[in-house]
C-alpha cells in the first residue's frame, strides 16, 4: 500500500470489484422460494457465501454442483443433475437459480441445453421448479455485471405475454436491503400496484426464526415476474447499464412494455427525476409524506451547508451507485476529487457528468480501478473523506482519510444491510452522517474542545 | 403454514452418526447440490501460505478468488505485512482466449520490482490449467529473472477440498526449505507447524516454549518468514497443530532431513499442557520437564479462579461445534467440559472415519457426530438438541443466530486469541458473552420459557 509510483500495473492490486456470480447470487436471493445454485467447483459458492455473509449477517446458501477433476474432462453435465436433484430434495425449491462459473464456462458447459434435458427427463417423476439460468463468467465483468445477467435473465425466461395490467415495474439495481424497504413504502405511497425485481430485503434482512426455514421468506415472487411484460411501465434504475444487459430492454424488445430508465435515486435531483417518472407513470402527485421529507432535507442541506462546501470527496464503488454518490455529493458542495469503479462499463465519465453538472471537469474520474490505483490517485489531492464501502477501509488507515461506509460491502459494521441511501430520506441519512463526520473532524482537529460546533 | 421438517439426504445419511452402531463414512467428495460448508483446493493452499508476510500471493485467474480472499484471515505478522495486499491477474476473455503466461510474467515482474518480496507464490485457479497455461514455467523464469524463489501452487479449486490444497502448499513450500547453506541441527530446536498466528497465537505459544529453554527455528505459517522456512530443516522436532494442513510438510522433513513430528493442540488446559510436557519429553530433559511444569502451574493458577465464575454460568449449557480439521472437534469438546458445558453435535468438514469414531466415543452418548455437513443438517440438530451455543466459522453464524443460538467463532475471524491457557480464559470470556447474553430472551425459541 506504500507505493507511490503512479505505474500501471498489469496485476490487479486490492479490487474494488467482485466477480459475476456473486451479482447474480444476489440476484437470485430476490426471487421468491429461489435458491441460488453455481456450477462449478465447491469453492466458489463458499467463498461467495462467506462473502455475503460477513455483509448480510443472514444466511445465504447457495448450492453447487461441486466439480472434481472429472467434470472437468468429461463436463459438469451429471454433477449439475445431481446437484439439482438433492437440492430439489433437501430444499423443495420453486424456483432454482443456476449461475455459471468461469470453469464452466471455460470447458463449454451447455447449461441451458443441460437444464432443457434434465426438465424433459425428470417432469414426469416430480413437480419440479422453475430453473433458470444466467451466464456470468467472472472473466467478463463484475460483480454488478452478474447483478444485471441474472436480472436479466430471470426476466428473459419467466416474463410471457398477456393482456396488460396497471401496474409498475422496477428494477432497483444493487441496492441495500433497505433501500428496497423504501422504494417499496413510497411506490406504496403512490398508490398503483408494483413489483420490484429482485426484491431481497426481507431474504437477506429478516427476523430471527422458530423454526430454520430452509429458504428465508420473501422475495419476488414468481408470477409477477411474469406478466412484468404487460405492465404499464417499467422503471430501471440504473444509468451505467448497456442496453445488451437490460431487462427493461429486453421487455421492451419482446412486449413493448413502456420503459422509463433513472439513475439510482442519491441525493434530491437524482430522486426528483425518480418522482417525475412515478408521477408521469401513475398520474398522481409526489404524495404529501415524501414531498414533506423533501422540504425537510432541504432544510437539513441549509443547516449543514457550510461544513460541506468545498470539503474533498474520493468515491468508489459500483459505477452506477458512484454516479449517484457524485450526483448527491455536487448538490451539497462537497468536491469529488476521484471518481472510481472497478466496472468497466464504459460510460461512467459521460453518466457521471451528466447526473453532477457542476462536477469539475478535470477530475479523475477512472473504470476498472482498483484499491491500490485509488491510493495512489488520491495521496497528492488530499481528500477530507473516502466514500464508498468498506473495503476502503485499507486506504482511509494508511492515508489517514475517514471513511464514510456506504454500499457494499460493509464487512467492519452491523449496520451494512440496514444503510439507505435512496430516496429523500437516503439523502438525509447521508447528509447528517457526512455531515456529523465533518462535523466531529472539525472538533476534534484542534485543542480547544469546543463544545458548540 | 410451509412444512419445514428438514430431512437428511438419502445419499448422505452415512455421514451422518446419530447413535446406535458406529457406520460412518468419511472423506468423500462434496455430495453435488448439498450445499456443503467446505471450500475448495485453491482456499486450503491460500489458508496455509497466507500468513507468510515477506512473500507476495499473487492468484492467477479472474478476480474472485482474490477478492474474496483479501486480507481475509487475522494472521498477523511481526514485521512485513505484504501478506495482507491482494494481487491478482483478474484474467479478462481474451487471456482465456489466448492464454495468461505473458501477462502473469508481466504482473510479477512489476510486483516484484515494486513490492521487493523474498518470495512469491502464484496459485493457480480453476481455469488456469484448463486453458493450459504453463505456470511452473513462467515461475521458473521469473525466478531467474529477479532473483527469489517464485513458485507455482497447484491449486486449482476443482481437483478437491481444502485437504488437496494444503498438499499443494506443502509441496511449495518444501521447495524453500533447506535451501538455507548450514545444514545441521540446532540443540534443542523446534518448528511450530500448522499455526497461523490468528490474534497472535503463535507467539503465545512460542513465549511457553522459551521459557522451558526450547528454542524455535521457525513458525509455519503462522507470522512466516521465508528465511526461517529456508531454515526449517535444521530443528529437531515437528510440532505439528491442526487435523493435517501442514502434516504433509512434516513427512516431507522426515523422510528428507529425518526430523520427527509431534501432533499438538493448543486449546484448552489438557490440550496445552500436553503440548509442552511432549516436548520435554521429546528431549528427555528432566530440567526441561520443570520448566514446563513450572509454566503450566504458573499459567493454571491465574487461569482456574478466572474462569470459575464463568463456569458458574455455563454449567449445564449444550454445545455444537462444528469446524474444518476434526483435531480442533476434540480439544473443543475438552475445553467446553472444563466450562462445565456439554457437546451434543460435533462434526468436521474433513475428518477422517477414524477421527470420528475417537469423537463418538470422547463425547457423550447420543451425540450427533456429522461429516461435511451443510446447513439445513446443522439447522436440524442444532434445533432437535436444543443447543445454547454454537461453535464454528462465519458461514455457520447466521444458522445459530437465526434460531436464537448464540455463536464463537473460532475460526478467520476472530480477534481474540483462543489458544494457549491465556485463550482457554479468552475463550471463557467468549463463550459467556454470548451464552448468557440477554437478548435470547425476545428469541421465538425462548419466548416464553
Amino acid at each position: 500500500m506504500n507505493c507511490v509510483t503512479g505505474k500501471n500495473f498489469t496485476a490487479t492490486r486490492n479490487a474494488c470489484k467482485l466477480c459475476a456470480p456473486l451479482g447474480a447470487c444476489l440476484a437470485f436471493r430476490g426471487i421468491e422460494g429461489c435458491l441460488p445454485f453455481l456450477h462449478g467447483s465447491q469453492g466458489c459458492a463458499t467463498y461467495i457465501r462467506r462473502y455475503m455473509i460477513s455483509h448480510f449477517r443472514e444466511p445465504m446458501d447457495i448450492a453447487s454442483s461441486s466439480f472434481g477433476e472429472d467434470s472437468v474432462v468429461f463436463g459438469g453435465r451429471r454433477n449439475l443433475f445431481d446437484g439439482l436433484r438433492h437440492v430439489i430434495e433437501g430444499y423443495r425449491p420453486q424456483v432454482i437459480g443456476i449461475a455459471t462459473t468461469c470453469l464452466a464456462e471455460t470447458i463449454g458447459d451447455d447449461v441451458s441445453m443441460f437444464v432443457k434435458e434434465f426438465v424433459s427427463a425428470e417432469r414426469k417423476q416430480t413437480a419440479l421448479p422453475y430453473i433458470l439460468h444466467a451466464s456470468t463468467p467472472s472473466y467478463s465483468g463484475s460483480h454488478a455485471d452478474g447483478y444485471q445477467w441474472a436480472v436479466r435473465a430471470i426476466v428473459d425466461q419467466l416474463a410471457v405475454d398477456g393482456p396488460n395490467e396497471k401496474f409498475i415495474g422496477v428494477f432497483p439495481g444493487m441496492v441495500s436491503p433497505a433501500d428496497l424497504r423504501h422504494l417499496r413504502e413510497l411506490l406504496d405511497d403512490f398508490g398503483m400496484p408494483f413489483s420490484i425485481v429482485p426484491d431481497y430485503s426481507d431474504p437477506l434482512d429478516g427476523p430471527v426464526w422458530g423454526d430454520y426455514h430452509r429458504i428465508p421468506y420473501g422475495g419476488t415472487p414468481v408470477r409477477e415476474i411474469g406478466k412484468l411484460g404487460r405492465a404499464s411501465a417499467v422503471v430501471e434504475l440504473a444509468s451505467t447499464l448497456s442496453e445488451k444487459q437490460s431487462a427493461a430492454t429486453l421487455l421492451d424488445e419482446r412486449f413493448s412494455t413502456a420503459v422509463f430508465r433513472t439513475g439510482l435515486p442519491i441525493g434530491i435531483r437524482q430522486t426528483d427525476a425518480f418522482f417525475r417518472v412515478l408521477e408521469q407513470i401513475t398520474g398522481r402527485p409526489t404524495p404529501a409524506r415524501h414531498a414533506g421529507e423533501r422540504g425537510r432535507l432541504i432544510d437539513a442541506y441549509v443547516d449543514g451547508h457550510k461544513y460541506t462546501f468545498g470539503k474533498k470527496v474520493a468515491l468508489f464503488g459500483e459505477e452506477d451507485f458512484v454516479v449517484g454518490l457524485a450526483a448527491f455529493c455536487c448538490e451539497i458542495g462537497l468536491r469529488p476529487v476521484l471518481c472510481a469503479s472497478g466496472g468497466k462499463s464504459g460510460r461512467l465519465r459521460e453518466c457521471i457528468m451528466a447526473a453532477a453538472p457542476e462536477i469539475d471537469p478535470a477530475t479523475p474520474i477512472l473504470e476498472g480501478a482498483d484499491f491500490a490505483e485509488i491510493g495512489e490517485t488520491i495521496l497528492p489531492l488530499k481528500p477530507d473523506l473516502l466514500i464508498g464501502n468498506s473495503k476502503g477501509f485499507t486506504l482511509s488507515r494508511t492515508t489517514g482519510t475517514p471513511l464514510i461506509r456506504v454500499g457494499f460491502p460493509i464487512h467492519d459494521r452491523i449496520s451494512g444491510p440496514r444503510s439507505l441511501h435512496l430516496g429523500y430520506r437516503g439523502a438525509q441519512r447521508l447528509f447528517d452522517t457526512v455531515c456529523d463526520k465533518l462535523m466531529e473532524i472539525r472538533q476534534e482537529s484542534n485543542d480547544i474542545g469546543y463544545s458548540y460546533i | 403454514m410451509h412444512d419445514e421438517t428438514i430431512n437428511l439426504l438419502e445419499k448422505r445419511k452415512r455421514q451422518v452418526h446419530t447413535g446406535g452402531d458406529f457406520d460412518m463414512v468419511a472423506e468423500k467428495q462434496s455430495l453435488a447440490g448439498a450445499v456443503s460448508q467446505r471450500s475448495c483446493s485453491f482456499c486450503g493452499s491460500r489458508v496455509v501460505l497466507y500468513p507468510i508476510a515477506d512473500a507476495i500471493h499473487v492468484v492467477h485467474g479472474p478476480i474472485g478468488c482474490a477478492s474474496y480472499t483479501w486480507d481475509i484471515r487475522g494472521a498477523l505478522s511481526s514485521g512485513p505485512e505484504l501478506h495482507r495486499l491482494s494481487f491478482s491477474t483478474d484474467m479478462q476473455e481474451k487471456d482465456v482466449i489466448y492464454g495468461g503466461e505473458s501477462k502473469l510474467h508481466r504482473a510479477l515482474v512489476e510486483l516484484i520490482d515494486e513490492y521487493r518480496p523474498k518470495a512469491a507464490f502464484v496459485y493457480a485457479t480453476c481455469i488456469v490449467g484448463v486453458i493450459g497455461d504453463d505456470v511452473v514455467a513462467i515461475c521458473r523464469k521469473v525466478e531467474r529473472e529477479k532473483g527469489i524463489p517464485v513458485i507455482a501452487v497447484d491449486s486449482e479449486g476443482f481437483k478437491g477440498s481444502k485437504k488437496e490444497g494444503y498438499k499443494a502448499a506443502c509441496n511449495a513450500l518444501f521447495k524453500i526449505v533447506g535451501t538455507d547453506d548450514v545444514q545441521e541441527k540446532i540443540p534443542k530446536s523446534i518448528n511450530i507447524l500448522g499455526d497461523f498466528n490468528l490474534a497472535g497465537e503463535i507467539w503465545i505459544i512460542k513465549e511457553y516454549y522459551e521459557r522451558m529453554g526450547v528454542h524455535v527455528v521457525c513458525t509455519i505459517s503462522g507470522d512466516g518468514r521465508v528465511d526461517d522456512i529456508r531454515k526449517a530443516h535444521r530443528a529437531q522436532v515437528n510440532i505439528v497443530q491442526c487435523s493435517g494442513s501442514v502434516m504433509n510438510l512434516a513427512r516431507m522433513l522426515e523422510h528428507e532431513y529425518g526430523t520427527p513430528s509431534l501432533r499438538a493442540s493448543y486449546f484448552g488446559i489438557e490440550d496445552m499442557s500436553k503440548a509442552l510436557y511432549d516436548v520435554a519429553d521429546f528431549f528427555d530433559d528432566a530440567e526441561m520437564r520443570r520448566s514446563a511444569q513450572r509454566v503450566i502451574k504458573e499459567e493454571v493458577a491465574r487461569l482456574l479462579p478466572a474462569l470459575a465464575p464463568y463456569r458458574k454460568d455455563l454449567k449445564g449449557k449444550k454445545a455444537a461445534v462444528y469446524t474444518g480439521g476434526a483435531f480442533k472437534v476434540f480439544s473443543l469438546v475438552r475445553s467446553l467440559r472444563t466450562l462445565g458445558m456439554e457437546v451434543v453435535v460435533a462434526g468436521s468438514q474433513t475428518g477422517t472415519v477414524d477421527d470420528y469414531r475417537l469423537l463418538s466415543e470422547l463425547c457423550d452418548p447420543g451425540t450427533v457426530i456429522l461429516d461435511d455437513t451443510n446447513p439445513l443438517e446443522l439447522a436440524k440438530f442444532v434445533k432437535e438438541k436444543d443447543v445454547d451455543l454454537f461453535i464454528g466459522g462465519v458461514k455457520e453464524r447466521p444458522i445459530a443466530y437465526k434460531l436464537g443460538v448464540g455463536f464463537c467463532d473460532h475460526n478467520h475471524e476472530r480477534k481474540e486469541a483462543l489458544a494457549g491457557f491465556i485463550g482457554m480464559l479468552n475463550f471463557a470470556k467468549e463463550v459467556h458473552s454470548s451464552v448468557m447474553s440477554p437478548v435470547w430472551q425476545f428469541a421465538p425459541r425462548r419466548a416464553g420459557q
